[in-house]
């Protein structure tokens, strides 16, 4: 196990002998544009959070080649188990906007009818697996998910994620552990964005790569520079090719930074050094890929222009037609715990719409 | 009709339902070749290969997550975990995944899975090998709990748990598995969840229990009779979805109720049915509500018998329905 991370993309903007994966200029462009669309809408999330418009905000800002990369080796038919700082998946995609920013919002047309706070995504028809908080809970889901499809004989794929964080938690050995057992049809990417609110990569683990833990779990371990984004799709072209010949999981460790706080509830510069963000903003994801473009001729200041352009407006238009909605239908609260509503779900629902149905009588009294 | 016993009938619905619904897969630890610790999962391996019923790598978290992972694929996963003492490693997957998927999806993901699971004391096992922690799961909106107390139930209800489109915990009374023998139908046999039994008519006070405190109060009942007193005998069969109908009826009729349960008595499930019949049936009472319950300790090995509920204990508690 080396721990050199495979890369691809030279200072000079060129990709390093025999190793460019080769992609169409059409599909060059449109992965350069949906990284650049995913960090115009993480700023304008941050933006919003800072102005009281949403409540919550998680931004992926200098993951988006990690991110992006990885999931653009899967087919439209394999399946996501996404931890919270992959929103570029959903551009992939396909996923309108005002979805994704309708959820940021909880309102009306939140196709998670507001059940969750920001950037907790669910798209059922993308087959991106609703988001949760706790840390690793989505690899052995998709360890068991893939599982389920050998069973099945299909051969859906299936990526995963979470941060160097993550691989602490039991779920990640759970996962890890099943998957090999049964060669699973699983990708796990860890994207090692070296912190975990504040607690640095060090501290996570005394391994000297995250890739190394591949070995104890019987499958390839795959250490990728993870701000290049022809590395990571290359890398994990393999692994998902890999698993849908039967061949079995494999983890990727992204090596790369998390350029933002943890969440709009943090405030990283109270815990990381300065020096090392600056070292690594000079590494940033977006600009190393458009120094390959321009290279080969895909990339100028005018594209740049549309394509930012392009991007801003598009997502400030959602928020506008986002702002302009209502909160969910207050009793869609009780929907939704269970197929069907049992007795006690249905009481408390009757004598909660009761109440308020009095309160707007009583106009603030509370008679007894 | 066959006779078996409560174990036999569980090893049954399996069965059938996964001669039924080829999405239907058992697995968990030692459930495959051995046929489980109890023999619950015997022979279903070899009826329906390794592919559908199999052995997994001793952790919880990742038979409850790997669960979570098939139901959301489209199977049926059957998750056995070898004692309910265990299952606390997966317990994360079990409130914060399976139970709010549907809800936090916007109805978009759900999780159709059983999670079975023997429960409770008197088999000389310790704490690691006896609790009934019933009502932590109770509490997490979004699950399912069943216990059944006889084969028919075991086996109507457990297929009905495997068709439910929501997660069920379902708790097997261990102590009785192979005590509890009785007529089971073949073939077909659904009891829906959320609908409780009438175990013995009765005028005088009402006895609600559930798994095997329920044989325990029947042998009670029968001594109350002895000195004149009638015992209704409810059993919930599900304590999520409740049939609350169906206890506060027979306490309006009975005017008494005594709840039993051997999970300890603070923040136990017999809290919620005594705080239903309080706010619901108080007018009808003509005595107070008494629970007899394990004690808020451990789960003390070598006393179990003292520690859990017995036909004394629950003959004093009716008495304190009637004196006070």
């Amino acid at each position: 196990m080396t721990s050199k991370a495979l890369s691809i993309i030279e200072n000079d903007g060129r990709a390093a002998k025999g190793k460019d994966p080769n992609l169409s200029d059409e599909e060059l462009r449109r992965i350069y544009e949906i990284m650049v669309m995913t960090r115009v809408m993480d700023d304008k999330g941050l933006v919003l959070q800072r102005r009281g418009g949403i409540g919550f905000y998680l931004q992926s800002t200098g993951q988006e080649a990690s991110h992006i990369g990885s999931a653009y080796a899967m087919l439209d038919s394999d399946w996501f188990f996404p931890a919270y700082r992959q929103p570029g998946i959903l551009l992939l995609r396909g996923v309108p906007l005002d979805d994704i920013v309708n959820e940021w919002f909880g309102n009306d047309g939140d196709t998670s009818k507001g059940r969750q706070m920001p950037v907790h995504y669910s798209f059922r028809s993308v087959n991106f697996v609703s988001i949760s908080s706790p840390i690793g809970t989505q690899l052995s889901q998709a360890a068991g998910a893939a599982m389920g499809a050998q069973m099945r004989g299909d051969d859906t794929v299936f990526m995963t994620y979470c941060g160097d964080g993550g691989t602490s938690s039991n779920d990640f050995h759970a996962g890890l552990n099943f998957a090999g057992v049964y060669k699973a049809p699983v990708v796990f990417v860890v994207e090692n964005n070296q912190w975990a609110i504040s607690v640095p990569f060090q501290k996570q683990t005394a391994a000297e790569t995250i890739a190394a833990k591949a070995q104890a779990y019987g499958m390839p371990g795959i250490r990728v520079d993870g701000n290049d984004v022809l590395a990571v799709y290359r890398a994990s072209k393999e692994a998902v090719d890999r698993a849908r010949k039967g061949e079995g999981p494999t983890l990727i460790e992204t090596v790369t930074y998390r350029m933002g706080s943890h969440s709009s509830s943090d405030d990283a510069d109270r815990y990381r050094d300065k020096k090392e963000w600056e070292a690594w903003g000079k590494r940033d994801p977006i600009l190393r890929f458009q120094k390959y473009l321009q290279q080969k001729g895909l990339w100028d200041a005018e594209f740049e222009t549309e394509v930012q352009t392009r991007s801003k407006q598009e997502i400030n238009d959602a928020v506008k037609r986002a702002e302009l909605r209502s909160l969910p239908a207050p009793e869609s609260m009780f929907d939704d715990v269970f197929m069907n509503q049992t007795p006690q779900i249905k009481e408390q629902r009757e004598d909660f719409l009761a109440l308020e149905g009095e309160a707007d009588e009583a106009q603030g009294e509370f008679p007894l | 009709m066959s006779t078996m016993t409560l174990l036999e009938a569980a090893n049954k619905a399996m069965q059938h339902e996964m001669a039924n619904d080829e999405r239907v897969v058992v697995f968990g630890e030692d459930v495959g070749l051995k046929g489980g610790v109890f023999g619950t999962t015997q022979g279903l391996q070899n009826e329906f290969g390794d592919d559908r019923c199999f052995d997994t790598p001793l952790s919880e978290c990742g038979i409850l997550g790997t669960a979570v992972g098939m139901a959301l694929y489209g199977l049926r996963p059957i998750a056995e975990i070898q004692f309910l003492d265990f299952i606390y490693p997966g317990f994360d997957q079990i409130v914060s995944e399976a139970a709010k998927m549907r809800y936090r999806s916007g109805g978009e993901y759900t999780c159709p899975m059983v999670i079975r699971s023997p429960y409770g004391g008197g088999i000389r096992g310790g704490h690691y090998h006896s609790q009934s922690s019933e009502a932590y799961f109770c509490h997490t909106p979004g699950l399912k709990v069943v216990i059944p107390s006889t084969p028919a139930d075991t086996k109507g209800l457990l297929i009905a748990s495997i068709r439910d489109e929501d997660p069920v915990m379902f708790l097997e009374p261990k102590r009785i598995y192979r005590t509890a023998k009785g007529e089971v139908p073949d073939g077909e046999h659904v009891v829906p969840l959320g609908k409780g039994r009438v175990v013995r008519e009765g005028s005088d006070c009402t006895i609600v229990a559930y798994g095997a405190m329920v044989p325990l109060v029947e042998k009670a009942a029968l001594e109350a009779e002895k000195q004149g007193k009638s015992m209704e005998i409810i059993d919930p069969r599900s304590l999520v979805p409740l049939d609350e109908e169906l206890i506060l009826e027979s306490v309006k009729k009975t005017g008494r109720c005594v709840i039993v349960h051997e999970a300890p008595r603070t923040c136990g499930y017999g809290g919620e049915i005594a705080a239903i019949i309080a706010e619901k049936a108080i007018e009808y009472l003509e005595g107070p509500i008494a629970r007899v319950t394990g004690f808020d300790t451990p789960f003390p090995y070598a006393l179990e018998n003292l520690y859990m509920p017995d036909v004394r204990r629950v003959m004093s508690g009716i008495a304190k329905t009637f004196n006070w």
